[in-house]
């Protein structure tokens, strides 16, 4: 990385490198409503307004529900749009999730990953976002605050890329990363103005018989919502998972040219493998755990152990390919997951991993442990467990439990 | 801050329709007429915003459009927060170089219940913020589009298939919610009720609707034959009988000042005018068991409540409460 520009080093907690980011990305508007552990991106953003240091409306609304709606009404009007939220907002946020990504709305969304009611718990786990993975949004998942920033930069230019055209969410542990204060790399705001540029716009054909751009303007008329039956229902939802697919270059690109720009790179944007070349034993999983991990890979490998980690940082659209690449030769694997699939054969990562591991002629053997959910620890000994389990799976050749839950008391 | 504007039917009928024909509303909607007296109010560049319901079911049926303007549609509960987030980007980018036009104009639009009801809460959080829109309540007194079922904004006594006529149970026991004076209690700079039949006033008050500054709240009776059970040629009449009897009263608030408009100031200053509200029931079969020995008394009931919430308005507009 020959040109990486000089960069000022700021102690930012996780969801302050969020509002600080969004500050830089020249947002139009933002609407949001506050909710642990989401709140000090609105509060920070918030204060950026009354400062005057940013060019936004700020619109703060009675609801997720609504904030949802404003964001996707906005940046159908034209607008770069943004918002947060984590648990029980982002549920509430449901119904409008689906609506976005049919209107082909690039809101971009920050969620702080925290459990759901019931019983309430106001830590992290990853059940709210994992329940709206099939929403039609990109869902990118971070490990720290120094990539909370970087992504969500990265995520405007995703989300408003034509071929795109789609919302995006970027997930971080609640606590874990969004409040636990970090020296954060930021960019100087020119670079980061100059490396989203505006907002772009694809060309469609409107019911005058004219093209323009897409978007809600007096100047060339569109309706846009519509209702639309079975006989055309079914292909524009086809159009939405080709322009899913559309992100998976998308989204390797923009981090290729984001990481020329600050020399910071997240395995190839998709997936981060971490000694994994010649690895018999290895983990999956999302998010900050990440972090953790690679601790205890790097002890095991001094130890002789051949242990690897596999980091999935874009979950939808799902990076195939790069998922297969990774484990195709790893003769172990643990997935761990920090979500319940209620009544399901594991968790949502789980089922994912081993399902595109399935077509292969070779792959590994696959287990599942559910972890830290409602916020509860992963210190790593546990995660040593992990591999120390997964070296016995090998030494026995059986696996006693296909789903496993750490740190339990059972 | 009376709208100075003036204009001649010919003006009206000359404006080319930006709520088009090609819809596929039921024959004698009321709903429908109400859309194109609207947009025939535009003052420029306007931005329309439908909730869920007939109006955007049958106007929006892709590939085809009814709406010359540009419009979006996004879900039931939340249209108010729809013109929000127009409003806002329209403002912002206007400062930002990238919004041409001078001003641009929203309306947005819902049923009875996508404001009585589901709508209620995006509704009352976009108008306390005070986004500059104006929101039009079609009022057609039932969830028309999934098939006639009761809302907060159903009459007394009306039969829907959620509160229907039984061997016991009488329609709807509850009375229509006041809507209209909750919104002005929002303390907003514009509130009005409207009726179809009196078309002008119709058009001047969605005129008036726009031209204030920040969140505007228009009420229209929109007779329904389908939900209501009546001939597809009443529906102007009902529209004008729901007037006359002060079952739907037309009045403005401006900022907080209320006051009668025309046809319900006749009414207030010569009672003898005022109709039975036996005639307007009759016409509709969604009241029909009401003309049974058994439910009759429910009429005197009705007749009761629309003469107290009267009197109650004419209080508010000051007009003293003589024997209306
Ligand atoms: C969240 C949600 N709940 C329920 C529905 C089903 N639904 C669609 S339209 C409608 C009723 C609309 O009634 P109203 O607002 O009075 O409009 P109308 O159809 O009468 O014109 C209902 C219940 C929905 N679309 N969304
Ligand atoms: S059901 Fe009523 S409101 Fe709906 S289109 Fe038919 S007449 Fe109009
Ligand atoms: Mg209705």
């Amino acid at each position: 990385m020959k040109n990486v520009i000089k960069q000022k080093v700021v102690a930012l907690n996780g969801n302050e490198a969020v509002a600080y980011a969004v500050k830089q990305s020249d947002v139009d508007v933002v609407a949001a409503y506050p909710i642990t552990p989401q709140t000090i991106i609105v509060e920070r953003f918030s204060e950026y307004v009354a400062n005057g240091e940013v060019e936004t409306a700020f619109v703060c609304t009675e609801s997720e529900h609504s904030a949802m709606t404003a964001c996707l009404t906005a940046a159908l009007t034209g607008a770069r749009t943004f918002t947060a939220t984590a648990s029980a907002g982002l549920a509430l946020m449901h119904e409008m999730l689906f609506v976005t990504a049919g209107c082909r709305a690039p809101v971009v969304m920050a969620v702080a990953n925290r459990a759901l009611s019931a019983p309430l718990n106001i830590h992290g786990d990853q059940s709210d976002a994992m329940a709206q993975r099939d929403s039609g949004w990109i869902q990118l998942y971070v490990e720290n605050a120094q990539e909370v920033y970087d992504t969500v930069i990265q995520a405007f230019k995703i989300a408003e890329n034509p071929n795109v055209l789609l919302p995006a969410m970027v997930c971080f542990d609640g606590f874990i990363v969004s409040h636990s204060l970090e020296n954060v790399n930021v960019l100087p705001d020119d670079a980061v103005k100059a490396f989203l540029g505006m907002r772009q716009f694809p060309t469609v054909l409107t019911h005058d018989g004219v093209k323009a751009p897409f978007r809600l303007d007096p100047e060339h008329p569109m309706t846009l919502g519509p209702a639309a039956f079975p006989n055309y229902y079914f292909e524009i939802k086809r159009q939405q998972v080709e322009a899913l697919k559309n992100a998976l270059s998308v989204i390797r690109q923009v981090h290729d040219e984001y990481a020329e720009l600050s020399g910071r790179s997240y395995g190839n944007g998709l997936i981060e493998a971490y000694r994994l070349e010649d690895a018999e034993v290895a983990t999956v999983c999302l998010g900050s755990t990440a972090g953790t991990t690679k601790i205890v890979v790097d002890e095991l490998r001094e130890e002789g152990v051949k242990a690897g980690l596999l980091r999935i940082r874009t979950f939808r659209p799902l990076p195939v390919d790069d998922i297969r690449r990774a484990l195709q030769d790893v003769k172990a694997v643990a997935v761990l997951d920090k979500c319940i699939s209620f009544g399901g054969f594991g968790g949502p990562v789980f089922h994912e991993v081993r399902h595109v591991l399935y077509d292969l002629d070779k792959r590994p053997v696959l287990v599942n442990y559910i972890y830290g959910l409602g916020g509860r620890d992963v210190p790593p000994w546990q995660i040593r467990q992990v591999y120390e389990d997964l070296k016995g799976i090998l030494k026995e050749e059986k696996v006693k439990e296909p789903v496993n839950y750490l740190g339990l008391r059972e | 801050m009376q709208s100075e504007w003036k204009f001649t039917s010919k003006d009206i009928a000359e404006k080319p329709d930006l709520f088009m024909s090609g819809h596929r509303a039921c024959a004698g909607c009321g709903a429908t007429t109400v859309l194109r007296l609207l947009m025939k109010a535009t003052r420029g560049p306007t931005i329309v915003t439908t909730a869920t319901g007939c109006m955007q079911i049958v106007s929006s049926m892709y590939p085809y459009t009814s709406w010359a303007v540009p419009w979006v549609h996004t879900a039931f509960e939340n249209v108010a927060a729809n013109a929000a987030g127009i409003e806002a980007a329209i403002k912002i980018m206007k400062k930002k170089g990238r919004v041409k036009h001078s001003h641009v104009d929203v309306i947005a639009i819902a049923g009875d219940g996508g404001t009585y009801d589901i709508g209620l809460q995006a509704l009352s959080g976009a108008m306390e913020r005070g986004h500059d829109f104006l929101f039009v309540l079609y009022d057609n007194e039932a969830y028309m589009n999934t098939g006639i079922q009761r809302s907060g904004g159903t009459p007394l006594g009306a039969a829907t298939t959620t509160s229907p006529a039984g061997t016991v149970v009488p329609g709807k026991l509850e009375t229509k919610k006041p809507i209209t004076e909750i919104m002005a209690a929002h303390e907003i700079p514009y509130v009005a009720t409207a009726s179809p039949y009196y078309w002008r006033d119709l058009i001047i008050k969605t005129r008036r609707g726009l031209e204030v500054e920040g969140p505007a709240f228009l009420h229209v009776f929109a007779p329904c034959p389908r939900g209501w059970r009546t001939d597809t040629a009443k529906s102007m009449e009902l529209a004008k009988l729901a007037v006359e009897t002060c079952v739907f009263p037309l009045w403005e608030c401006i900022n907080g000042e209320y006051q009668l408009s025309a046809p319900s100031k006749a009414i207030a200053l010569s009672p003898e005018k005022k109709k039975p509200v036996r005639e307007y029931l009759q016409l509709q079969g969604r009241f029909r068991h009401l003309f049974t020995p058994k439910f009759e008394k429910l009429i005197d009931e009705i007749q009761k409540i629309t003469d107290q919430r009267w009197q109650r308005l004419l209080k508010k507009c000051g007009v003293s409460a003589s024997k209306t």
